[in-house]
């Protein structure tokens, strides 16, 4: 079944808040390889002008997560999460996500495409911190492969 | 800072993958997908093994220009890639993956770093590129 061309431009509400962990960071952090001190070190963040560790840039990815699963848990949507490609990603910052900050998330389908048999959907997470202010948007174009 | 010129080689780094590295990116991101740990199920939807994660692949191939950003990653504004080829991760002999970055633009409001990020000689990200605030 082909993804419903209709959802384009349509929202979700905001995920419920996350709370960015400071180990949580330097997990994310020590996975992606990353040998900053801002990402590792509270007291080297800090001194950079940091409330806290910085998160590497794709950390985003954890927070946009929740919204991605409220696209592909939507039936009206009809995307069939088993025929799912990851074709894209672009993160676009204010600022860097920091430990502390409370953020929730937003997405907005963007975009619906036929291409030789397959959908391309793009959906566009906007994350936001405690205060309301932008923080990150997170867009993905998700392929989903059609039937053979 | 003055002496940058587009074409400029900043960073240039290679990484080398295993599967503990694949385990560790699945739980610290929750991308728990079990292509990505699990030959036998790579193998039943037709792959010959387990792949990386993109978003891991995207994640440290961005790593270079932090380093060479002097750590601050907070002066990435913006980070963008096209998955085009998927990393096969050996079970013994893992994946080396190259990252070279590149000055692609430059501007007033800073520059634009192009990856060129390979495994086994092709491609494995498109147009990956970082738009950096002046390193200065």
């Amino acid at each position: 079944m082909p993804v419903n061309p209709d959802i384009q431009g349509r929202s979700y509400p905001a995920t419920a808040p996350y709370l960015v962990g400071r180990e949580k960071v330097r997990e994310f952090a020590r996975a992606v390889l990353s040998t900053s001190p801002l990402n590792l070190d509270p007291e080297a963040a800090r001194a950079a002008g940091y409330p806290d560790v910085v998160a590497p840039p794709t950390f985003a990815t954890v927070v946009q997560d929740a919204t991605l699963q409220q696209l592909l848990a939507d039936p009206d949507a009809a995307i069939d999460f088993t025929r799912v490609v990851h074709g894209d990603q672009r993160f676009t910052f204010t600022r860097p996500i920091v430990a502390g900050d409370e953020l929730t998330a937003t997405l907005t389908v963007t975009s619906v495409k036929s291409l030789g048999g397959h959908s391309l959907v793009t959906a566009e997470s906007s994350i936001a911190d405690g205060t309301g202010a932008h923080v990150v948007t997170a867009t993905s174009t998700l392929v989903v492969r059609g039937e053979e | 800072m003055s002496a940058l010129e587009v074409g400029d080689v900043v960073a240039e780094k290679t990484y080398a993958l295993t599967r503990d590295s694949l385990v560790r990116y699945a739980g610290a991101s929750g991308d728990f997908n079990p292509i990505h740990y699990r030959d036998d199920f790579a193998q039943s939807v037709g792959l010959d093994g387990v792949l990386a994660h993109g978003m891991l692949t995207m994640g440290f191939a961005v790593q270079p220009v932090v380093e060479w950003l002097g750590g601050d990653s907070g002066k990435v504004l913006d980070y963008q890639s096209k998955f085009t080829r998927p990393v096969p991760v050996d079970a013994a002999a893992g994946a080396e993956v190259v990252v070279v970055a590149k000055v692609g633009a430059i501007d007033d409001d800073g520059l634009r770093i192009d990856l060129t990020v390979t495994f086994d000689g092709a491609t494995v990200l498109g147009k990956a590129q970082v738009r950096v605030a002046s390193p200065a």
